[in-house]
């Protein structure tokens, strides 16, 4: 009988490493993750198929609700708005939108999705060095808050907001150095070199825009708090000159994104989970900053956060299955997954967390994650320590949420389905994965080339 | 196959290896495989044993047993 | 009255040539009069010598890398205190310090486990590639440092700092360049090894001299000896050294604990000009390998440390002997394989 049999482990033989310690180590990870929010891991890839994109509602929930909890009892003006270049899943982007969030485009595709999704259009923040013309009239025409990044976009919205006798509602970006590297200072206006009060003056001087805001976003991934409380302080001082010089009141100020998600960074020496501030302490010093910047208590500007990854990588899974597992010529084992860089392109700077996803013995061996693709750069993970995986067996890529699905390239094979899994643990599918017609819909066959002879 | 002589197996999964002075640890499964191959099985029988004892089908064993003994081959474990 | 009877748990028990301080403290807390110990030690590698070293080390347990996560080493600490019953916990690995540091309030609270750190805010603070910021806040010499990420900065620095230079990894090693090419080839060593940022670093010409320590967060010195190296191997380690009668680096060290409240035990190391300035380059916030030398001389500081954490009396330390010399030596053991085995299989010996 089949089931007094016992579970099956390939064998394993490891060298007993005399060798000096390695200072980096082996993480190892090998705890099964064998239920996503209560539903099984195998169910999913049974019903929808491998590999599969994951989310959990009832994740993004408790991030958004913990995050504006954090900052709402340090600050008393606050406003998140839904990152979309983050995940723009409508599914996704409307939980955000359902937990209070306004939306944060950086192009007129984002624009009109978030427009779609039902964010009205004043509570829509357009970011970005690339807005066209017609992209600014669409903006100004209804009334977006347009955050201007470099001077001749500046230009040009002050002879479109003349031309459409229209006053715009705009902030400006600034970039600065808040201590860290690298500076991102291709954005937006430089505040030490007194770029950005130069602009200010000119917005001012035209008469034609209405300043209510100030912008900034310093870095991703970043993991220094304390940068976020330089670059408030120096927004902070923007927001007062111009108080005093024009008697005009900023009514926000926009932290942008950049607070860092659990994950481990390729070369890191800590776990993520052990090493990422967590949001109270960039909380801590966005508020502080802002609190004893000298704002009169009736003109404290608004706090708006453009936060994304902090916000949904934790609530993504991949799943995906085993294709085959291979002996490198070097003694080396290798695990070839059906899923790999296309359309899990952070692993190229993460060293994501894979576990099995189902129950194994405590041996493990050391091995090395490849994709699917027909390419040398389709690593998932360099090395890492797992239980023997059998070909079809399951493993669960975590923290994912963030920028995999909006980044996944359409290449050599078809993009995934994504599933959410509601509060009350039932999965719906959000997105069905893409089929050969979805790909070849905008292609077009000139006639001479519609037949051939072999 | 044979296992070369003096290498023993504890009831650990320790291996030591006399001739290189190289130690190893292996697993329930192929710990078993070891004693199998000191007995003088033959792969054959080695498999059929495995499959007699585990939930798991002939081909992923077959492909696993080999890559044991070229692992085993290349740690110099075997004549 | 009777001597308390702690079990003490130990990392850093790689005796080799490159030494950690795990066994030094161990041999400290031995010599302790004011309490009896069962020493526990804690490995990463199976070959560490203390493992095998059972007149000091009563029972050693293998644990995971620190790269491993907190939680993974917090588990395993569950499991050894349940076998142990460990009162006082010492990390000796500038690498683990940072999950000891997370992990101290809950081994208290949940496993009754002692430590004595640094807060994670002095830990940083004093860390390589704030130093130099730190040392102007406190008042006291370091050499110009810049965190670097690429090596194009590395002509701008030269210019103004000139050769040679001092290369640094994040946590380890330390280079030392004469030309802008082998700056770059060592940026590119440490970088591949420890990861960004490079830390580079003006050099300053003298001896090192080095203070071990001991501080009680309140701002006191509860003791402080300072060693000058005498033999150096090639990997930089001190071979041989003596202990100094430096008054004017004991005021240098008492000031700066003062000034930082800092809390445990710590080793800095400077360089002394020939014009009698001191540069502080580093901060250990552990014991270092050479702290037997303490001990030796009279402050057994470790001790001091224990019974300070454990809410016993401590009187600091006035005096030590000056000119007391350590000489390190290694020596072969003999092991059986058996006991190799064993930690290898069973991760304990």
């Amino acid at each position: 009988m089949d089931i007094e049999k016992k579970t099956y482990e390939r064998p394993i033989i490891k060298p007993l490493n005399s060798g000096l310690m390695n200072k980096f180590g082996t993480r190892t990870e090998y705890a099964p993750k064998t239920h996503i929010d209560g539903v099984k891991v195998k169910d999913l890839i049974a019903e929808y198929g491998s590999p599969l994109f994951v989310m959990s509602e009832r994740q993004i929930r408790e991030n958004m609700q913990s995050a504006q909890r954090i900052f709402e009892t340090r600050y008393p003006k606050v406003q998140f708005a839904w990152s979309y270049k983050t995940n723009y899943i409508n599914a996704v982007c409307n939980v955000f939108h359902q937990e209070g969030s306004w939306g944060e485009v950086v192009s007129m595709f984002e624009y009109n999705k978030a427009l779609k999704n039902g964010v009205p259009a004043d509570k829509i923040l357009f970011n970005g060095p690339d807005k066209t013309d017609d992209d600014l009239r669409t903006a100004v025409k209804n009334d977006s808050p347009i955050h201007i990044d470099h001077l001749d976009e500046l230009y040009r919205l002050i002879e479109i907001a003349d031309d459409m006798h229209k006053k715009p509602r705009v902030a400006i970006r600034v970039n600065m150095d808040t201590g860290i590297y690298p500076m991102w200072d291709r954005f937006g206006f430089n505040y030490e070199n007194g770029e950005a009060w130069d602009a200010i003056n000119k917005i001012m001087a035209s008469g034609k825009l209405n300043l209510i805001g100030l912008h900034c976003h310093i870095g991703t991934y970043m993991l220094t708090p304390s940068a976020y409380g330089v670059a408030a302080t120096k927004l902070s001082v923007l927001a007062l000159n111009i108080k005093k010089r024009y008697d005009k009141i900023i009514t926000y100020i926009d932290m942008g994104g950049g607070f860092a998600s659990k994950n481990t960074l390729k070369g890191s020496y800590q776990l993520g989970t052990d090493a990422v501030p967590d949001i109270e302490e960039y909380a801590e010093q966005i508020s502080s900053a802002l609190l004893n910047a000298g704002f009169d208590t009736d003109e404290l500007p608004y706090l708006y956060l453009e936060t994304g990854r902090a916000l949904v990588d934790s609530a993504g899974y991949l799943l995906g299955s085993v294709i085959s597992n291979k002996r490198l010529s070097d003694g080396r084992r290798s695990t070839i997954l059906d899923f790999g860089v296309n359309i899990l392109f952070t692993a190229f700077w993460y060293d994501h967390k894979v576990s099995p996803a189902q129950e194994f013995s405590q041996y493990t061996e050391d091995t090395v994650l490849y994709g699917p693709l027909c390419m040398n750069i389709d690593v998932v993970r360099e090395n890492v320590t797992l239980p023997p995986l059998n070909a079809g067996d399951h493993v669960v890529v975590h923290y994912v949420g963030a920028y995999n699905i909006t980044q996944s390239m359409q290449f050599i094979s078809l993009r995934p389905a994504v599933v959410m899994i509601d509060m009350k643990g039932v999965p719906h599918k959000i997105k069905s994965s893409e089929t050969l017609e979805d790909v070849e819909r905008n292609e077009l066959l000139p006639s001479h080339l519609s037949t051939f002879e072999l | 196959m044979k296992i070369r002589k003096n290498i023993a197996v504890s009831d650990s999964g320790f291996i030591f290896n006399p001739l290189t002075g190289d130690s190893f640890s292996v697993n329930p499964i192929g710990q078993s495989i070891i004693n199998s191959f000191q007995e003088r099985k033959s792969d054959k029988e080695i498999l059929d044993d495995i499959l007699q004892e585990y939930r798991i089908d002939k081909n992923t064993v077959e492909k696993d047993l080999n890559d044991f003994i070229r692992m085993l081959e290349n740690y110099k474990l075997i004549d | 009255m009777s001597k308390p009877k702690y079990t003490i748990a130990v990392t850093g028990l790689n005796a080799i040539d490159s030494p950690g301080p795990g066994m030094a403290v161990i041999r400290s807390l031995k010599d302790a009069q004011s309490f009896d110990v069962r020493i526990i030690g804690l490995s990463y590698e199976t070959l560490e010598p203390g493992i095998y070293m059972h007149e000091y080390v009563d029972k050693t347990y293998q644990v995971p890398y620190p790269s491993a996560g907190q939680e993974v080493l917090f588990e395993r600490f569950k499991y050894i205190n349940a076998v142990e019953d460990v009162d006082f916990l010492f990390p000796n690995f500038d690498a683990e310090l940072f999950n000891y540091i997370s992990l101290e309030k809950r081994l208290w609270d949940e496993l009754g486990i002692k430590m004595s750190l640094p807060t994670q805010e002095q830990f940083e603070a004093r860390h390589k590639v704030n130093l130099f910021d730190y040392g102007k806040e406190h008042g006291i010499k370091v050499p110009f440092a810049k965190m670097i990420f690429n090596t194009t900065e590395i002509p701008a620095i030269a210019s103004e700092l000139g050769f040679p230079l001092v290369i640094k990894g994040k946590f380890y090693d330390a280079l030392i360049a004469h030309t802008p090419d082998q700056a770059m080839q060592h940026f590119n060593k440490i970088s591949a090894e420890w990861g960004l940022p490079v830390l580079v670093q003006e050099f300053v010409h003298g001896a090192e001299v080095n203070v071990c320590g001991v501080g009680d967060s309140k701002g006191e010195t509860i003791g402080a000896v300072p060693m000058r190296k005498l033999f150096i191997t090639d990997k930089g380690k001190a071979w041989a050294g003596v202990s100094l009668d430096d008054k004017k680096l004991l005021d240098i060290t008492r000031d700066l604990v003062q000034k930082t409240k800092w809390n445990g035990p710590f080793e800095l190391e400077f360089m002394k000009t020939n014009e009698d300035e001191y540069y502080l380059i580093e901060i250990n916030p552990r014991f270092p390998a050479w702290c037997y030398l303490a001990v030796g001389a009279g402050q057994n500081q470790i001790e001091a440390l224990v019974n300070l954490t454990m809410g016993t009396k401590v009187i600091p330390f006035k005096d030590y002997e000056v000119g007391k010399m350590f000489i390190r030596y290694s020596q072969d053991m003999i092991v059986d394989m058996k006991e190799f085995e064993q930690i290898s299989t069973l991760g304990e010996l």
